[in-house]
């Protein structure tokens, strides 16, 4: 199946093509059956891809496809072309994978929506583009991607552009990615001239030759890493993916939560053996992650947008990602992007569900008791919120549990205690909004109430499947402590320039790894007790708790939106504005007027010439052969 | 001739034959139905390209070695059999309108494309000037073939009074280059200049006459001044043509005179080229950006391109060739386009080429704005678009060569024009569409304008693969 590695991403632009072109004016179901069937040929393919790769041994896991020449000028030399490796092909499996379920509960979530066509090609043309993005042999084929997934991004969360607020948030997403794009394009510059080459596997070996430390090598780092902070929603970039919330459910769910803001940690990862090599760069990455998975958290807290707690929380768990990167513990940050995509994904399309049955309410304050209603949306929830809280058993355990042992094993010991405390809000908030959405009484409207009802088969199955993988997603990386074998981490292995591993085998009795276990369960345990015994069956508390200083501070979100807009937006507003009346007016308008005047005048000139008398050109054109035959004739005789 | 030399030059052969039976079949409808001669118009450029494009193209010589057949020839002949090929298609809608039913026009354009192609293979500066006539006067009837309408006429009458003017600098310059280097075919002018250690004054002074020939033709400032008014007074569908076939046709015998047969002189004249190249970019963009009527931008715009691609010709190295080449290629196909929508929408109303005619006609027709908007990125240089490999290929050779500042003041320039080729865009989509906004939109008109904007995207997608075709072609 390898040799049809191009298959992947051709099946998803061929649905874009079919749908803007053939499919004009035909029945939703086939509209969305076909974007739907086209990215489940890409899951197919890469199945196959990957039991392909799983047969051969494991140093020689990678297959390169070169498609084309791609650009060529002067020294510089682009291939267009696919790699496919352990990493990549996890990626591919969970994009593919998951946005076929995603595709499928679209069918039924987005029915009945004027620009339902619309969304389809939007959301085929979203996951060619990630292909493209995981599967790209090189950092330019990666960008391109990274650039495309943006675009489908802006395109998607504004999607109902004719409200304003929906469109500004759009907006606001492009503008915080390009800050990080900058980063990332600077990069790839820096790579380019340093080592002649942006393949991934060509500049692996050139890489080592530079010793550990390279102020080089951490610029780069340094760089990409700021390209991830916008695409993945780190601080101080991750202000747009709250707001992002604007955009339909599902996507939401699948570019907000499962695939695109996961690039970013791809990028890092796929990036592994440069970031290795600066201990400087890793630290950052490290600490940006741990704090921002506690401030998100800690924001998640007292939201009251369903979606918005879910946003908050994803940009948390994006920071335990990176917080794993930055360790060194690279297969747990991946295993923890593969079973957040599946819970995360859950848990948005749950929401989706939610929304749907509850007409397009969203603020948790108005629901409750609709365990009953949505039996379906509720048990796959909860799967979610379980998986994520770090129940033993569910995959959110194994993958969080992972990360935060590794930080605890590489000497991080203040990391370890902001990522405990992270998991105590996560426990906290996913069952607050739990219990505030499907328990005690309900507190919408009588019409809503009238209306509430499950939704579709075609959401509630996928809604089912992403269950059944947010408990099962996690056996394949149990750790060898629990007498596991971490069959995830064995097969990323070769790739990977892991710094803790010599402590991967040797294992005699892991007390610490047990205690530790032990700590983050309880943390969770705790986090949970705590929402149970404020919002369980205490409607009043929902209300009450708004007067409290600290929680108007979190509930504003740190203010950081409005100090992004007076620190930078107002001012960047006033400089243009100055700008506008000093420089542009008065400066440029001024010389442009005066250059108006000068080319009126020459325009007078040439104007004068342009009559349209023959004569006239005839006579300029003579004055030219003068000057060029001088200056000819001087290049010989002078 | 022999059966090579004939299989050669088949498809100069078929335009012939074209244009003739094109005449034939008007005379066949008694001079009332052009359909008919449009119909083998169309049917023989196509024959004529198809031929072009799968003849072999060894790099060998044709008519006693008074013909190239490579693989630039092979491009080329073919491009110009398209550019005619589309502008037949698109001329019924504009002549019709117009009420102009006349069969030879069809006729006249297949001559133009016989005289470029010639212009395009000729391997003896005599020949070239057979092309070069060929073509220019069955272009002095085209431009003036709106015989009601003044500017028409006059666009003509002054193409003809300055074509003749500038073809007289053109041979005098190559009765002296005879003189002096005692030959007027290519190969045997390169090998004297190998031989020879410098030349003389009358050499050089035959080369700068030469030189004013061709920048006659290919509109450089300051030779330039013919260009607006004949485009402007021409049928739009001749402007597109010349804008695009012509011009195409003048650089190719530019590139195999001055880039290779003339290349060991280019110490004397490539100063005065490049300052020539800066001119024309800049004072062909300064003006568009004045313009209020599309079709003048358009025509002025040309003028900018045209410097553009004598940056090309200043860099003089192969690569710099190849990217002309692609660079032209790129050109024809969105400038054809261009024109192409502009025709289009100006079936209603007053007929009129202002910006306001444009208003909002993005917005009533999606497809047709989607596809202007290709053609002025394109225009513009904006990736991924054919236009912006070609200046990036044309740029770089020319930075090779050390010649950054012609690059800047390019550069500077693609930034002014951005302007004005945005201005068509929102004016498209941001305006209200105002008046009567119903226009016909036939087939195959239509399929011209999407096969062109899908090759300009095609060719952004995967520029290496025409332009190595080009490194191979180039001469």
């Amino acid at each position: 199946m390898l040799e049809f590695l191009y298959l992947i991403p051709l099946f998803p632009l061929l649905g874009v093509v079919l749908n803007t072109f053939v499919l004009r004016g035909q029945p939703e179901k086939l509209v969305g059956g076909v974007a739907a069937a086209m990215v489940g040929a890409s899951f197919v393919v890469a199945a196959g891809a990957f039991f392909q790769l799983l047969g051969m041994p494991a140093e020689s896991r990678h297959f390169e496809q070169e498609l084309f020449r791609w650009i060529v000028v002067g020294n510089f030399s682009a291939q267009a072309g696919f790699l496919a490796d352990q990493l990549s092909m996890i990626m591919m499996l969970v994009v593919t994978g998951v946005s076929f379920l995603i595709h499928v509960y679209s069918i039924g979530y987005m029915h009945g929506d004027a620009g339902f066509r619309k969304f389809f090609i939007y959301l085929n043309l979203f996951v060619f583009f990630m292909l493209l993005l995981v599967m790209g042999s090189n950092y330019l084929v990666m960008f391109v991607g990274w650039e495309g997934v943006g675009l489908c991004s802006y395109l998607l969360i504004g999607f109902w552009f004719t409200d304003e607020l929906k469109a500004s948030a759009g907006k606001k997403a492009f503008i915080m990615n390009r800050i990080g794009d900058f980063g990332f394009l600077l990069a790839i510059f820096l790579l380019w001239t340093t080592f002649g080459t942006i393949n991934f596997r060509e500049i692996e070996p050139m890489a080592q030759a530079y010793p550990v430390g390279a102020g080089v090598i951490t610029a780069i780092c340094l760089l990409l890493f700021m390209g991830a902070t916008g695409k993945s929603a780190q601080l101080p970039l991750y202000t747009w993916l709250p707001d992002a919330m604007a955009g339909p459910t599902p996507v939401s769910a699948l570019i907000h939560a499962a695939t695109m803001v996961t690039a970013g940690v791809y990028m890092v990862v796929r990036s592994n053996f440069l970031f290795s090599l600066s201990p400087m760069a890793m630290d950052v990455v490290a600490w940006v992650g741990g704090i921002t998975a506690l401030f998100a958290a800690t924001i998640g807290l007292v939201q009251t947008d369903i979606k918005k707690v879910l946003a908050y929380s994803t940009v948390s768990q994006l920071g335990y990602m990176f917080l794993a990167c930055g360790v060194g513990a690279y297969t747990a940050a991946v295993f923890h992007l593969m079973t957040h995509a599946f819970f995360k994904g859950l848990l948005f399309l749950g929401s989706g569900s939610v929304i749907h049955g509850m007409s397009d309410e969203q603020d948790i304050r108005f629901m409750g008791g609709l365990k009953d209603k949505m039996p379906t949306t509720y048990k796959t929830f909860l799967v979610g919120t379980l998986a994520i809280a770090g129940i033993p058993g569910l995959a959110g355990f194994f993958s969080k549990d992972e990360i935060l042992w590794k930080t605890f094993e590489s000497h991080n010991y203040a990391l370890w205690a902001i990522g405990a405390t992270a998991a105590f809000c996560t426990a906290f908030y996913m069952f607050r909004l739990l219990f505030l959405t499907f328990f005690g009484k309900f507190r919408g409207s009588k019409a809503q109430e009238h209306h509430v009802h499950e939704s579709p088969k075609l959401m509630t199955i996928p809604l089912i499947v992403l269950a059944v993988l947010s408990v099962l997603g996690g056996y394949v990386g149990v750790p060898h402590a629990l007498g596991g074998h971490n069959n995830f981490h064995e097969w990323l292995l070769p790739i990977l320039s892991e710094t803790g591993e010599h402590a991967g085998a040797h294992h005699g009795v892991p007390t610490a790894e047990y205690v530790l276990m032990a700590v983050s369960v309880l943390i969770a345990l705790i986090g949970i007790f705590v929402a149970k015994s404020w919002y369980l069956g205490k409607s009043s508390l929902v209300e009450s708790l708004g007067k409290s200083g600290t929680r108007n501070l979190l509930y504003n979100k740190y203010w950081v939106d409005q100090i992004y807009d007076t620190m930078i937006s107002q001012p960047l507003v006033k400089l243009s504005e100055i700008f506008a009346r000093y420089v542009d007016q008065g400066t440029v308008d001024g010389s442009v007027n005066g250059l108006g005047a000068t080319v009126s005048g020459i325009g007078g000139i040439v104007r004068k010439v342009q009559t349209g008398v023959t004569q006239n050109y005839a006579v300029i054109m003579s004055l030219g052969v003068v000057l060029l035959l001088g200056t000819l004739l001087w290049s010989v005789l002078g | 001739m022999d059966s090579g030399d004939f299989m050669g030059v088949l498809p100069e052969l078929i335009v012939v034959v074209t244009a003739l039976l094109a005449i034939l079949a008007d005379v066949a409808s008694k001079g009332r139905n052009p359909s008919a001669a449009q119909g083998v118009t169309v049917l023989g450029l196509a024959v004529a390209a198809a031929v072009a494009l799968i003849s072999p193209s060894e790099q060998t010589m044709l008519m006693a070695g008074q013909l190239f057949n490579d693989g630039f020839s092979a491009w080329f002949r073919a491009l110009f059999a398209v550019a005619g090929l589309a502008t037949a298609i698109f001329s019924p809608l504009y002549l019709t309108h117009r009420k102009i039913r006349l069969g030879e026009y069809y006729s006249l354009l297949a001559m133009c494309v016989f005289g470029m192609m010639v212009m395009s293979a000729a391997a003896n500066l005599l020949l070239f000037f057979v092309g070069l006539e060929t073509m220019s006067i069955a272009l002095y009837v085209l431009v003036s073939f709106r015989r009601d309408d003044a500017a028409s006429v006059e666009g003509g009458l002054k193409y003809l009074v300055l074509g003749a003017f500038s073809s007289a600098f053109l041979l005098y310059g190559m009765a002296l280059i005879y003189g002096g280097i005692g030959s007027l075919d290519y190969v045997a002018i390169g090998e004297a200049l190998r031989q020879s250690d410098g030349i003389g004054p009358m050499t050089v002074t035959g080369i700068g006459l030469l030189l004013v020939g061709f920048a006659f033709k290919v509109s450089a400032v300051p030779f330039h001044f013919w260009s607006p008014d004949v485009y402007e007074g021409a049928p739009t569908t001749i402007t597109a043509f010349m804008s695009t076939g012509a011009k195409a046709a003048a650089f190719v015998g530019l590139i195999r005179v001055f880039g290779v047969a003339l290349i060991l002189t280019s110490e004397h004249w490539t100063t005065a080229l490049s300052v020539m190249a800066a001119l024309t970019m800049t004072v062909g963009n300064f003006v568009a950006l004045r313009q209020t009527s599309v079709k003048r931008m358009l025509a002025y715009s040309s003028i900018a391109h045209a410097g553009y691609l004598l940056v090309g010709i200043v860099a003089g190295t192969p690569q710099a060739f190849a990217a002309a080449g692609f660079y032209l290629i790129g050109y024809a196909l969105m400038n054809l386009g261009a024109f192409g929508v502009l025709m289009l929408i100006n079936q209603r109303g007053k007929g009129d080429y202002s910006f306001e005619s444009l208003r909002g006609m993005g917005t009533v027709y999606p497809v047709l704005g989607l596809m202007m908007s290709v053609f002025m990125f394109s225009l513009i240089g904006i990736p991924p678009t054919a236009g912006f490999f070609g200046k990036l290929y044309v740029f770089s050779a020319a930075i090779e060569q050390g010649h950054l500042w012609l690059v800047i003041i390019g550069l500077l320039n693609s930034a002014v024009a951005a302007y004005y080729y945005l201005k068509v865009v929102s004016t498209m989509f941001m305006a209200k569409p105002e008046g009567d906004v119903a226009i016909s939109q036939p087939f195959a008109y239509k399929a011209v304008l999407a096969i062109s904007s899908l090759l300009i995207i095609v060719i952004g997608l995967f520029p290496d693969q025409l332009v190595t075709a080009m490194l191979r072609a180039v001469p």
